[in-house]
Formats: structure tokens, sequence, C-alpha cells
């Protein structure tokens, strides 16, 4: 026992500088991340300004009793759910796609233009995505409608009818994230070795096949990663997104409300702060559920590629 | 042979045409709304009434930036608040997340598992959105502080995995020899892998400065000073301000056309507030795929 203490601080002054260079970070995310871990408290409190955090009386599951009996709980748990796993899926294949076909065509110059153009949305805030998208919609003078009309065509009133919402979300999404997965899953294409390459062409492999049979595979281990990230956010909504494509359009909600735009909402214009905090828990605690599961699951596929 | 050869060509040229078509219409679906927000910028807002946003503007006008650049308070400020923030947040951010990630990355380091999953843990969980609200308003009392804009976003732990697993790939040869001739673990650091680091370096860093220049959120929940807002927030307030006008005015029956030309006051808004983070973007992208390599996530 003596020992091991001796040895803990024998190992502390070796590694002195080193720690040092850590202790930025370690106390950063343990200010902005795991003090308002504790902070969890609050959803099980009823909150008031005089008695903060720490001194506000308990309320047990209230807060919970409340949310989930608002009606809106199941409402945005599938909206958040169902929008993030069309991201996962779309965005991805979408990415990977136009990642190879970066990779196999042969012009220089065409290959650099691209690449910078498809980066281009990825560059701006959500706020001039928001501009552009009412540019786009808008009723009276919008893109769309200019052209329907033109057309002889109804104008369509998008920012009044719900339905159009998912599609124009995932568009949108699939727009802004293209650049960079692209180019993170090209940089994991030119990682590939190119030996493997040259023993396919020599055993009369075609270009698809080597696609197919090379590069997909060799793709696997990022994907993974960046998929099992994502499923960590599955039920976090891009807030940036939802806010300022929809606002506070309550005549949206029901296809665009999330459960980050539902806890923003409750707690800067409804000032609930015990329900938003229980709402923003059962958030996390869903999040957490399910990448544990995920992980679970790719640990059983294949040790090596989980995330720990 | 020769019949396999020219199956390989076809193939070849089958993949080309695919590869050349779909990467060019991805790419107009990309540029189409820049062009559309440009053309908008410099149209003449009776056009825009009449006929809508369109690609190529039918009566040009640089009304729009004449009244931008001869009223340019506001947004002056807001530009101060954007670059003092961006450049702070960029350099420091960068610095911590590097050092950081460079001490994870040593392999000599017997608890670096240990501090990765210390990072890590943060992604899996959260305390959600009220306490960290809290935490800032009541506790750090950083409310209308120009920090508050800085130190949220000081750190982000993918950014220190994938610079993490751009240092693994520096051999460990280096830091050995250094050591011999008796540099300190800082001294290797800072001379030694910071400039080997550069193509992270450079991605990471425009990444950073990216989420700064665009952040409007931080401002949207703790800012409520005019003069601390930052150019996103500004752009985002100016918008809703301008629609709140516009529709105030029509709705008192005034005439939609009258002095003030909205909907090009704000494209060309919305360029100017764009335009200086688009122009950094070219001179890193050549380090792009070298700096974004993520093969080896794990702590």
């Amino acid at each position: 026992m003596k020992q091991n203490k001796y040895g803990f601080w024998h190992k502390v002054k070796k590694n002195r500088t080193l720690l040092l260079m850590l202790t930025p970070a370690v106390l950063f995310f343990l200010v902005f991340a795991y003090v308002p871990m504790a902070g969890i408290v609050l959803a099980f409190k009823q909150y008031n300004y005089s008695g903060g955090i720490f001194n506000s009386p308990w309320n047990g599951l209230d807060n919970f009793k409340f949310f989930f009996g608002s009606g809106d709980a199941w409402r945005v748990t599938r909206n958040t759910a169902l929008y993030n796993i069309a991201f996962i899926i779309i965005n991805n294949v979408l990415q990977i796609f136009a990642g190879i076909l970066l990779f196999e065509v042969a012009g220089k110059w065409f290959r650099k233009i691209t690449q910078t153009i498809l980066f281009l949305p990825y560059f701006i805030s959500w706020v001039v995505v928001g501009a552009i998208a009412y540019n786009l919609f808008n009723f009276d003078v919008g893109t769309l409608n200019v052209l329907l009309k033109g057309l002889g065509m109804q104008p369509i009133d998008i920012y009044n009818t719900a339905s159009y919402w998912p599609l124009i979300l995932i568009v949108v999404s699939a727009w802004k994230a293209l650049g960079y997965g692209t180019i993170m899953y090209l940089a994991a294409i030119t990682s590939i070795d190119t030996e493997m390459y040259e023993a396919a062409q020599i055993d009369g492999a075609n270009i698809f096949q080597r696609i197919m049979k090379i590069t997909v595979p060799n793709l696997i281990p990022t994907v993974i990663i960046l998929v099992l990230l994502a499923i960590g956010n599955i039920f976090r909504g891009d807030f940036g997104m939802f806010y300022n494509m929809v606002g506070n359009n309550g005549l949206l909600f029901s296809n665009t409300d999330v459960i980050d735009t539902f806890v923003f909402r409750s707690l800067t214009t409804s000032n609930e702060i015990g329900m938003s905090a229980a709402a923003g828990f059962y958030q996390s605690l869903l999040g957490f559920a399910t990448i544990m599961f995920a992980n679970y699951a790719v640990r059983k596929y294949d040790k090596d590629r989980a995330l720990f | 042979m020769k019949k396999v050869r020219k199956r390989a060509d076809i193939d070849k040229i089958t993949l080309s045409i695919i590869g050349y078509v779909t990467l060019t219409i991805l790419a107009i679906f990309c540029i189409v709304p820049f062009l559309l927000v440009i053309s908008a910028s410099l149209s003449d807002e009776s056009s825009i009434i009449e006929k809508g946003f369109q690609i190529i503007p039918s009566t040009f006008s640089t009304e729009a930036y004449r009244l931008l650049f001869e009223y340019p308070g506001e947004m002056l400020r807001a530009y101060g608040v954007t670059i003092s923030v961006t450049l702070i947040g960029t350099v420091v951010g960068l610095f911590l997340t590097s050092m950081t990630a460079y001490v994870l990355s040593r392999r000599d380091f017997e608890w670096r598992n240990r501090f990765s999953f210390y990072f890590f843990f943060t992604t899996l969980f959260s305390g959600g959105l009220v306490p960290s609200y809290l935490l800032i308003i009541n506790f750090l009392q950083l409310k209308d502080t120009l920090l508050v804009l800085i130190l949220p976003m000081l750190m982000n732990v993918f950014y220190i995995i994938v610079m993490k697993s751009f240092m693994s790939s520096i051999p460990d040869a280096i830091t050995e020899s250094a050591k011999i001739d008796g540099a300190g673990d800082f001294r290797i650091f800072m001379q030694l892998i910071i400039p080997l680091s550069k193509p992270a370096l450079a991605t990471i860093g425009l990444f950073i400065a990216l989420a700064y220049w665009n952040d409007w959120y931080n401002a949207l929940l703790y800012i409520s000073k005019s003069d601390l807002m930052p150019l996103q927030y500004y752009l985002y307030k100016m918008l809703g301000n301008m629609d709140g006008m516009r529709k105030a005015m029509m709705s008192s029956g005034a005439v939609v056309n009258s002095d003030l030309p909205t909907e090009s006051l704000k494209m060309a808004m919305t360029i100017v507030a764009t335009g200086p983070i688009l122009l950094a973007y070219p001179f890193i992208q050549k380090y792009f795929v070298q700096g974004l390599t993520i093969g080896a996530v794990k702590g």
C-alpha cells in the first residue's frame, strides 16, 4: 500500500510536465461539462430563483410527469429520432458516394473546383442558411413560387404547411454536410494502401469491383466511427438548423419540433426551468443508452471497431 | 488480353462519366443558393418584389451595398466583436487543443487512456442546456461579457481526437531522440510537434475559427447588450427585424416599395457577414485531406 502510494507520487513527478500540459483541458471540461452534469438534480426540484440549484425544494418526479403529460414528449422524441436517423443514413451514403467519385475522376482541376464548391455550404452559418431558405420558399417572392407561377401552377405556402418540412430539412442537412463528410471519406480513401489496387488490377478486377471489394470495405472503420459518434447525438437535434429554418413557427411544430427546440422554448419563453431540465435529462439518458447499445452491438460484431 | 483491356477501358469511361456528371450536379446544387443571394443583393428592390429572387438579376443595382457601407455603425461594431472573438478563440483554442492532443498521443504517458476517457465521456453524456445555462449566468456571472462568447466553445473533444490521431502518426523516434538531447516535454511539443503538425493545425484551426465566426447561439442565450452582439447574431436580428418592419408597413397600408430596399439589403448583409471566412478556405484546402484522417479515434 505504502509502496503504491510512493509509486503514484513518483509517477506524478516523472510526468509533471505532461500533467501540467493537460491541466487547462481537464479544468475546462470539469467546469463546462462535468459541473453541469451535477445540475441534473434540477430535474427533480422545483426551481426558484431565491433558492437556486441547491436550496430549491425537491419535488420528486413532478417535472417528468409534467413533461410526459404535456403530450409534447412523444412528439419531440419521435421527431428527433426520425430526423437524425434519416440524416445519418442519407448524409453518409451521399458523402461516401461523392468521396469515391472525387477520388476516381481524373481531372485535377475538376477535382479541386468541385471539392471547393461542395464545401461552400459548410462554411456559412445557419442564420444565413435560414435566410437562403426564406428566399427559396417565401410565399410572395420566393424563387420556388415564382417558378411555379411561371409554369402556371398554384404557389405553395411552405411556411404554413408542416408536411413539407421533413423533406426540406433532410435536403438542407445533406446539402450543408456534404462537403465536410466527403473530405473525411476522401481522406480515408487516400490512406488506403495503393498496392491493394495494383494487386486487384493484376488479378483482372474491373474498376467497379475494385471499388466494391477494396474501397468500400476499407471505409468501414471510418463509417463505424462517424456513425457511432452520430448515434450518440441521435436525440440531439442540430439546434441551429431547426431554429433558423423554422423558428418559433408553431404551425410547423408537429413535424419540426425536436427535443432541443422544445427545451430551449420552455427555458426561454415559458421559463419552466424544472421541466426543461427534466426534458434535457431525459434527452441525455436516451442518448447515453443509444450509444451504449450501438457500441455493444459493434463490439459483438468486431471488438476492434467499437469506440470503447 | 486485348479484350480484357477494352473492357477495363469501357469501365473506366463509364465511371468517369458517372463521376463527372454526378459531381457536377452536386456542385450546382451547392452553389446555386449562393448565386441567388449574390444576385438578390445586387438586384433592384422592385424587381425582387415583382419577379422574385433570380439567379441573374434582371435589374442591376448596388443600392443595398451603398446603404450598408454608408451607415455601417452597428454592423462595424458587430464585425469588431466577431473578429476579436474569432482571433482570441482560435489562437487559444488551437493551442490548448493541440497541447492536450499531444499529451494524449504520447504512448509512454501511462494515464493517457484514463484521460482520454475523461474527455470522451463528455460526448456521451451531458447535463443538458439548463444546468449549463444556469452555471454561466449565475455561478460564472458571464452574461453580457465577451468571455461568454469565447469560453464555452474553446475546446471540442472531436477536434482533440482528430488532432491526436494525426500526432500519433508522427514517429516516436522524434520525441525519444529529442529527449535524449535533453529537451523537456513542453519544448518537444512547441519546437518539434507543432511544426510537424501543420496540416492538422491548419484544418482544425479553420474549423475552430469557423465555429467562432458563425456562432450566434451563445449570443442568443447570453448577450443582450447590443454593443456585444457578434456578426451572425446581429444578422439574425436584422433579418427578423426588417421582416417585421416590412410586415408592419404592409399591414398599415403603406406602399411596400418604400425607400428601404429590405430584401436586397438583407442579402447584401448576408454576403458581408459571410465573406471573410469563405476567403480563408482556399488557402487551407490543400491541408484538408492530410489533416482530417480519423483512423485511430480510440483512446
